[in-house]
């Protein structure tokens, strides 16, 4: 029976969509639930990871190290994940992390900028953990493009590859193209992949990958996460189940744990909303959905033109601070038209 | 045209040859020597084509040739700096401008400490992000004492050096430093992004500031980040001021944004025109000093 290992990331990419306030409580009662329904990880922190919580995307209710020690309390077969971004995160954070009992660490670049995770990487691997190299906004490179990223990735030492659509602006056929590519640029790595649901597609696009050969998928419990959220991990698990793919976990419970933990915390809507449409369609990092939304109550301007004037811009992930050059721009212009 | 001060500069990479186009520029300084360790090097080759003195047998040149230059930049590697240069430029008395992350003498920015660096013999222009930004919190911090400040700087990915992106933490941490020890932050954070996009966009330095007191006018902060951003423009003309001081979700936000003045580096690389800037200015300052002890200056 063909196996697929699913990655859980309520509690990482879940705490963009919760404004950082996870506390060790909750993080503790999840882990417990994920470990207990089988997942093979459980990401941790704030949404940008560790060293993560900075104004520009908003600030940790709790530290990384609280957080970390909670989860790492609860799980006895699932590994402890954490995010790094280099740039952001530095390998003092990883440190800590690994002192704080993560087992798995996640390096993210934006997809043409693996080599400034080198470093990283090489850290990860001293410290005697599984290391991912993770590349974000896959939709802004070609496949062939993303194969020498992830062929430098296995140069640094990284256990495997994920793919991440941080925007969810890739159809199957985007996912399944870079699969391929990668494989065949590092066919001794595994190959994961992230992603969101802004076009609908969040279970779709993973079952692609996994037609395609990955052996590691992410997902959020009720799909809570960036944007309208990530592939829905009770979903997924389900899917894959009826594929007859084995995932080591019990969807059943996932779906449980998702009913009893998340569902409560979900403070906004994860359907496909026409901003997540607007988002995807763009290409935006998924983190910006909310603040995007947010500046457009306040300010008036509307989310659609703050969306597709970021997408003009050709922000990356963590460009949040674009979105105010933006509104002020287009009330100053408002203001010049009225006169 | 009034005496000049000859200045050397190690190193004939793409920085080290912006530097020297810059020199040229300078009614203070006179460009003398230009020094490497490869024969073959473009940039020797350019500057002798410009008529200048080249030597490819490093540092050793200059203390073979100790006139040729009184001021010296060093825009080799950190290792080179701490092992080689600073040690060889502090016995042979020249002052050194040391634009490798060594920090081996103090870090320094023109607008905010420089005057008080006068005396030194070896400073450092901490990070391109710290040139750009320490000023900016510095200002802010005039009007309102900051107990946190941030940083969110974004270049275009072209422009990162190799040395910039395989030690980001490095540049990193220093860059918070300066944030502190010169902009006058109790904490600081400091996030960089490379953003690939084509065409390339020029750097961009969004700022946060956490007032410790919530008794201050916006429009005071405002007064004071135009005040530094237009003595900053008399030496990078492409330092603009995007986002004027606001408060936004509770936080004094304002962004800059540098284009460089493309004089060997393209015009998009901001992030490396005020580093150069930043280190003509500083050799523009000790000159003046300098001609005015000797009673060569005005």
């Amino acid at each position: 029976m063909r196996k697929v290992k699913l990655i859980d990331t309520t509690l990482r990419d879940g705490s963009h969509a919760m404004h950082y306030q996870y506390t060790p409580e909750q993080v503790y009662n999840i882990s417990k639930a994920l470990d207990e329904a089988g997942v093979y990880a459980v990401d941790v922190g704030h949404g940008a990871g560790v060293g993560g919580s900075v104004l520009q995307y908003g600030l940790s209710k709790h530290s990384d190290e609280e957080l970390l020690t909670a989860a790492a309390a609860a799980l006895k077969r699932a590994k402890l994940c954490v995010l790094l971004v280099p740039g952001l995160g530095t390998m003092e954070d990883l440190k800590l992390a690994h002192r704080c009992g993560a087992t798995m660490v996640r390096v993210a670049v934006h997809c043409t900028e693996v080599d400034i995770g080198a470093q990283h990487i090489r850290l990860g691997k001293e410290l005697g953990m599984e290391v991912a190299s993770f590349h974000m906004m896959t939709h802004m490179t070609t496949p062939e493009a993303l194969a020498e990223q992830a062929r430098m990735a296995a140069s640094y030492g990284a256990d495997m590859i994920y793919i991440a659509d941080s925007s969810g602006a890739m159809l199957p056929y985007d996912v399944e193209a870079r699969v391929r590519a990668v494989q065949q640029a590092v066919p001794h790595l595994p190959i994961g992949v992230h992603c969101h649901n802004n076009l609908g597609l969040g279970i779709a696009n993973p079952l692609a990958a996994v037609d395609a050969g990955a052996e590691f998928i992410d997902g959020a419990l009720e799909g809570w996460g960036a944007g309208c959220g990530n592939t829905s991990t009770q979903n997924i698990a389900a899917v894959l189940a009826k594929a007859g793919i084995d995932t080591g976990a019990d969807w059943y419970k996932l779906a449980e744990a998702g009913q009893k933990y998340v569902r409560p915390l979900v403070n906004h809507s994860l359907e496909v909303t026409n901003e997540a449409l607007v988002l995807g369609i763009a290409g935006i990092y998924s983190s910006f959905y909310l603040r995007v939304l947010e500046a457009s109550e306040k300010s008036g301007v509307p989310a659609r033109y703050i969306f597709e004037e970021l997408g003009k811009r050709k922000v990356v992930g963590g460009q949040e601070d674009v979105i105010l050059d933006v509104v002020l721009e287009y009330q100053a212009q408002a203001k010049k038209e009225q006169q | 045209m009034g005496n000049r001060i000859k200045v050397g500069i190690i190193g004939p990479g793409n920085i080290g040859t912006d530097l020297m186009y810059k020199v040229m520029r300078s009614r203070f300084l006179e460009m003398s020597v230009m020094i490497g360790i490869d024969p073959n090097s473009p940039g020797l080759k350019r500057a002798a084509g410009l008529g200048f003195q080249t030597s490819s047998d490093g540092i050793e040149y200059l203390v073979q040739h100790p006139d040729l230059a009184e001021i010296v930049f060093d825009a080799t590697t950190a290792k080179a700096h701490l092992h080689v240069n600073a040690p060889t430029l502090a016995r042979l008395g020249k002052i050194a401008i040391d634009l490798t992350p060594a920090a081996v003498g103090k870090i320094a920015t023109p607008m905010v400490n420089m005057k008080d660096c006068l005396n030194e013999k070896n400073v450092n222009l901490i990070t391109c992000g710290g040139q750009a930004t320490t000023p900016i919190v510095y200002a802010i911090s005039r009007a309102v004492p900051l107990e946190y400040a941030e940083v969110v700087t974004t270049v275009a990915s072209d422009s990162a050096g190799p040395g910039t992106r395989a030690n980001i933490d490095e540049y990193t941490r220093t860059t918070a430093e300066a944030l502190r020890l010169l902009g006058g932050a109790d904490r600081a954070k400091v996030m960089t992004i490379f953003n690939p996009a084509k065409p390339q966009m020029p750097m961009r330095n969004t700022i946060f500031g956490i007032p410790k007191t919530w008794d201050f006018r916006i429009e005071d902060v405002c007064a004071s980040v135009r005040e530094m951003v237009d003595r900053i423009r008399e030496y990078v003309p492409g330092y603009q001021l995007t986002v004027p001081p606001v408060i936004d979700r509770g936080i004094i936000t304002t962004t800059v944004t540098v284009e460089g003045q493309g004089d060997f580096l393209p015009k998009y690389a901001g992030n490396l025109d005020i580093e150069t800037s930043s280190a003509v200015k500083m050799a523009e300052m000790f000159a003046e000093k300098l001609l005015r002890e000797r009673g060569e200056l005005a």
